[in-house]
């Protein structure tokens, strides 16, 4: 077990350029940069994971090779990069603290603590009085969750991916890779070779989660990949909520993070699913920040709901589809996105709902909001497949610009076989006008308050699908990414 | 309370765009002044120009608000000293709530001045007093500011900002356009409620009805960037009933 800690304490978010952007001075245990057979399996070890484990890896692992050298990078996406050199990166990094696992929070290293209490991640004091548990993915290892005794007894199984493999084999080996195989795409087969934590959770039978599961990832040292794993499994009529949030430091080299998610909703449960990605940008000329490639998939069974709440400020590149399958009768799906892009940002994100039960609904609200140079694509996918009778499919996308040199795009991609299927699709784009700025500053509040009114406004619809403590997180969150823009 | 010097304002980048030429104007302490003109004689831009709207450029004079110069002030900066404009068409803004667009606006003051905010369990009653005071649907200002109301709820709305942030001066730019004799009652009453010795109204009017019910201390009539001719209330009945014809030709000569 190395993720037992009791760590506490947390700080307010505060008005910053990027408040995130420390790092932390501790021991880091790095494994060689570079990829290769060796590099999985190190991997492997250092985590005690079982043989099965590692065979899956090395399949993923031999994957990728094929895809890279095949060049099978996707290139599709509205967004323009470097060649990322895939050897000149550390695939694993651990803080030594943890490798020798510490057993009560004397033994936890002084400035790990001191990271978190800067970072705000609500850990146990705070955490219980909010009611949620954390496990926070420090680099690529889990070193904390909470709760766990209160969970233990509905049966919730909330603890890092590591000891899950080792744990509960059974139910790993059962989802992993189900929902987003090692052979889904290039960053995906890259994840499964490399992957070095991440969350697990389970929740049985008939079970209500009573309280929100969360995770925080932290990218620490520099030019370290990270990819972590995250498998959530709602059994027959469960319910769980689940929270996510990401920093990383304020480098000048990019860093590469490729994460996976799987949603397994089984019959008559539900998973909500909820994302505050915050990963450094990027200087305001464009230097570093992180590359943010993550594949984010659910499956719905019969009756089940799975929905994906997203406020995405950070990364200098942000390439994600958080998606549905709604393969069950009566599923629903539903993604509610705001993804703000400042400076010299990209974001091309979206969803993919495939929609396979009959009477499958979904729902999709995508908001991007470009200022200075950034650039923001929505891409989303709506396939109805001859299968699904009476499928129904709402989607919304509104852009808001603000200033004139940013961009904002719909790439919508419909697929509709089956004849009996609804679907209605609604974009606009705005620009914060004058008036309504003159308006709010008429009635005292200054230009950079009138803006980040308007634009939480704007975003409200989405906001309120995120737990409460979540939503005045994103608004803040809002108005640190704005900064400089207006004005 | 406000002095305007010879105040001339063109429009931003626009050149020979001159709209007012020439104002000059003392508004004392608790007086209520009266500015009306027909169709585009500037009536509304001396109100948006006196809130610091950025749109025009002052080329010439002054606006002294206590008697220090305003000009270079921000539209918030005026706001913190206590100037208020009610809008002919206030901006509608999705998404953010009344309440909560209302309760930004008196903490902003609030923090400018160094004052203490109001509790939100104070500001919610006085809030809710205040909606059914002007009669607006509460359910309305539950939703979006401004988005959905009809023109005479949004007047209402604006009477409600009045009559909670209870501004040193405040600027009416026709706020009765539009509204039936009940809501211009309700506005009426709100103005004359709040009328003291330490506040000021400028009202800017088309039609003379509103001071029907608003009895002002001094008219002005302002055609052409210009102020005609300076009165009594007996002024704005004159123009009732011999309209502004009269005075155009006074102005072209002036």
């Amino acid at each position: 077990m190395t993720s037992q800690n009791t760590i506490s304490r947390t700080s307010d978010l505060s008005g910053q350029e990027y408040q995130y952007g420390f790092v932390t001075d501790i021991e880091t245990d790095l494994a060689p940069k570079g990829l290769n057979e060796d590099i999985v399996r190190l991997i492997s070890s250092k985590k005690r994971e079982p043989e099965w484990m590692l065979e899956w890896r090395l399949k993923a692992y031999r994957y990728w090779v094929e895809l890279n050298e095949s060049e099978s990078e996707p290139e599709w996406a509205n967004v323009k990069y470097p060649k990322i050199d895939y050897q000149d990166i550390y695939y694993y990094a651990a803080p030594k603290s943890v490798t020798e696992a510490p057993k009560s929070l004397d033994d936890v290293d002084p400035e790990m603590l001191a990271t978190f209490e800067k970072l705000g991640i609500p850990l146990q004091e705070r955490a219980k009085l909010a009611g949620i548990a954390v496990d926070a993915v420090f680099d690529s290892v889990s070193v904390a969750t909470t709760f766990e005794k209160q969970l233990g007894e509905l049966g919730i199984i909330f603890c890092s991916f590591s000891e899950a493999v080792r744990n509960h084999p059974d139910l790993v080996k059962k989802y992993l890779g189900s929902v987003v195989p090692y052979t889904d795409n290039f960053f995906a087969s890259l994840n499964a070779a490399v992957f070095s934590d991440g969350s697990f959770a389970y929740i049985p039978p008939g079970v209500r989660c009573p309280i929100e599961l969360m995770t925080y990832f932290r990218i620490n040292t520099a030019d370290t990949g990270q990819f972590e794993r995250t498998l959530i499994i709602a059994d027959k009529g469960a319910y769980v909520s689940y929270l996510e949030g990401c920093t990383a430091p304020f480098r000048k080299t990019h860093q590469l993070h490729a994460a996976v998610v799987e949603l397994i909703a089984l019959d008559d449960s539900q998973i909500k699913y909820s994302t505050i990605q915050n990963w450094f940008p990027g200087t305001p000329e464009g230097e570093g920040g992180v590359f943010n490639f993550v594949t984010k998939r659910g499956r719905a069974d019969k009756n089940a709901k799975i929905s994906w709440t997203q406020v995405e400020t950070g990364s200098a590149i942000t390439w994600k589809y958080p998606s549905v399958i709604l393969k069950g009768d009566n599923s629903v799906g539903e993604f509610f996105s705001v993804a703000l892009t400042n400076n010299y940002q990209q974001a091309d994100t979206g969803t993919k709902m495939i929609h396979i039960g009959k009477n499958t609904k979904s729902t999709i609200v995508a908001k991007g909001i470009s200022a200075g140079h950034g650039n923001n694509t929505y891409r989303g996918q709506v396939l109805i497949m001859p299968s699904a009778e009476n499928a129904v499919n709402h989607t919304q996308c509104d852009s808001l610009l603000i200033g004139d040199k940013c961009g904002a795009h719909t790439v919508p991609y419909i697929e509709v076989r089956n004849p009996t299927a609804r679907l209605e699709h609604e974009a606009s784009t705005s620009k914060v006008s004058d008036d309504q700025l003159f308006y709010l500053r008429a009635r005292g509040l200054s230009e950079e308050e009138a803006h980040h009114m308007i634009i939480t406004g704007w975003s409200r619809e989405v906001f309120q699908e995120l737990p409460f403590e979540f939503a005045l997180e994103a608004s803040q969150l809002l108005k640190i990414s704005l900064e400089g823009a207006v004005g | 309370m406000l002095e305007i010097q010879n105040l001339r304002v063109s429009v931003l980048d626009i050149d020979d765009s001159e709209i007012l030429k020439g104002i000059d104007l003392k508004v004392n302490n608790g007086e209520v002044h009266a500015i009306m003109g027909p169709n585009g004689s500037g009536k509304s831009t001396l109100a948006n120009v006196l809130m610091g709207r950025p749109d025009y450029v002052i080329t010439e004079g002054d606006i002294l608000y206590d008697g220090k110069s305003i000009v270079a002030l921000l539209p918030e900066h005026r706001a913190h000293l206590g100037m208020f404009l009610a809008f002919q068409y206030p901006a509608e803004i999705p998404g953010v709530r009344p309440w909560q667009f209302l309760k930004a606006a008196l903490d902003a003051r609030a923090d400018a001045r160094g004052e203490e905010k109001m509790s939100v369990r104070d500001f919610s009653k006085l809030f809710d007093e205040k909606v059914e005071a002007v009669g607006i649907n509460p359910q309305l200002v539950k939703r979006s500011l401004n988005e959905g109301f009809s023109g005479g709820e949004k007047k209402r709305h604006e009477m409600l900002q009045l009559e909670v942030l209870k501004p040193e001066l405040a600027i009416l730019d026709e706020t009765d356009s539009g509204l039936d004799v009940d809501a211009l009652r309700i506005v009426a009453e709100g103005v004359n409620s709040m009328r003291s010795p330490d506040r000021s109204f400028i009202i800017v009017t088309h039609y003379q009805r509103l001071l029907n019910y608003i009895k002002p201390d001094v008219v002005h009539i302002l055609i052409d960037g210009r102020i005609v001719k300076t009165g009594g209330p007996e002024l704005a009945l004159k123009v009732e009933k011999d309209g502004y014809k009269p005075y155009t030709s006074v102005g072209a000569t002036a």
